[in-house]
């Protein structure tokens, strides 16, 4: 018996409202995957070919400022999405991520799901609408820390 | 009625520091017992103080102890004017003065039978932890219990050795977030608000509870909104800065209530149009 990841798709936040044909071609390109804590993710520079869904743990996006050393700029969790260097021209990763907790993830492949986009662009729309909302919220997060709303005003 | 039975509202009741504790780099709790032991003070959680430190000034502080627990008064304060300084000065056996208590509070009774979410961003959490305490001696009485806390880097976090023992006994979710860490740091880093989406609460029963800078309190009310709790079940407390603390001088004007008298714990469906606006 072949088990498909299609019914996980189905279920996640991240493809609600997608329509089953598009869910299959997805599922086709996705693996269930583990990272060990501690274990590198991604690097910085290589090739962005994949993203992931985090089903459970804790992933840490990083990147090494001189004279502070590896900094943590932000952090994913259980049903987020972490990676979008995959869609948009060099392809390459401008961060590190690490696995803090043990983690499950699914795993796609960047690059099939890129060829599956511009063969049927309602696929690609469908992708792209769903990595904006990503991105949007995630300007937002960003904008928020940018005020270091904590900060100490002196 | 005699004159003299009627307590004045403006005379500061001397209270002696029992002990400072260093919370932070910048932040610190007064532990402070009545000079008089017939003194009576009771409060609700979110009520506030006026602290006087005698020759400098007076400022308004969140009470941060257990409501249970009085006459024992723990104010948690950040060093941000004159008197703050001036306060972080004192040592114990000294004398401050307190008036109070002033302003609304949790609705630590509303949230019975709901599950309660607790968004504290900063020193906001010390206006909140009253809250905390009221909602654990009762635990029974309350579904899902969810602390959701942002602060600026893990070494600002307040009332930790706390939280670590309350998460331990206590059927309560904590989820800690800081703006920036080392890579040494185990736990989440971002911005509260981005808790907020898979954060294990039913929102068509939930209350919330928030406290933080303006701008955190908006965006997490947006964001629990998104997620479907009810406008009128978000709670926030509000800051300005206050004299009086009873509502005669206006200097905690906010559109047309007052910080000090109408809040400082306002129901979101209440300040909704004036919040964030820049003329207000």
């Amino acid at each position: 018996m072949i088990h498909t990841l299609e019914p996980i798709l189905r279920d996640h936040p991240f493809f609600q409202g997608m329509e089953d044909r598009h869910i299959q071609l997805i599922a086709g390109c996705s693996m269930n995957v583990r990272f060990n804590a501690g274990d590198v993710i991604f690097h910085e520079g290589d090739p962005a070919d994949q993203f992931y869904l985090v089903r459970e743990g804790l992933v840490s996006v990083q990147f090494v400022i001189p004279n502070r050393g590896l900094t943590t700029i932000t952090t994913y969790g259980n049903g987020e999405v972490l990676g979008w260097s995959w869609l948009f021209p060099p392809y390459r990763w401008h961060f590190d991520a690490r696995a803090q907790q043990p983690t499950h993830a699914l795993a796609f492949d960047g690059k099939c799901l890129r060829g599956k986009c511009d063969e049927d662009h309602d696929l690609g729309y469908e992708i792209y609408k769903r990595f904006m909302q990503i991105v949007t919220e995630r300007l937002e997060s960003t904008r928020l820390l940018l005020l270091d709303m904590y900060g100490n005003i002196r | 009625m005699t004159a003299g039975l009627v307590p004045d509202p403006m005379l500061p009741t001397p209270y002696r520091i029992q002990r400072v504790r260093q919370e932070t780099d910048d932040t610190f709790t007064l532990e402070l017992l009545p000079e008089d032991s017939s003194h009576r003070f009771s409060f609700e959680p979110g009520q506030f103080n006026m602290l006087y430190v005698f020759g400098v000034g007076e400022v308004p502080i969140s009470i941060s102890s257990d409501p249970d627990d009085v006459p024992l008064l723990k104010h948690t304060t950040r060093v941000v004017g004159t008197v703050t300084k001036a306060m972080r000065q004192l040592k114990r056996g000294d004398t401050i003065g307190i008036r109070g208590p002033y302003g609304t509070h949790w609705p630590v009774q509303e949230a019975v039978g709901r599950d309660v979410v607790i968004a504290a961003g900063g020193i906001g959490l010390a206006p909140l932890r009253p809250a905390l305490y009221r909602l654990m001696a009762e635990r029974e009485r309350y579904h899902k219990i969810v602390l959701l806390y942002g602060t600026r880097t893990p070494e600002d976090m307040l009332y930790r050795h706390e939280l670590e023992q309350w998460r331990g006994k206590f059927d309560l979710e904590i989820q800690v977030t800081v703006d920036r860490a080392a890579s040494s740091w185990r736990g989440n880093v971002g911005v509260v608000t981005t808790m907020i989406p898979r954060a294990p609460f039913d929102p068509s029963n939930t209350l919330a509870m928030i406290c933080g800078p303006e701008v955190m309190m908006r965006f997490t009310v947006m964001e629990l909104v998104k997620r479907g709790v009810a406008a009128e079940r978000i709670y926030l407390s509000g800051e300005r800065n206050m004299k009086c603390g009873i509502g005669f001088c206006g200097h905690c004007q906010f559109g047309p209530t007052f910080v000090c008298k109408d809040g400082p714990v306002f129901a979101y469906s209440h300040i909704a149009p004036i919040l964030g606006k820049s003329e207000v």
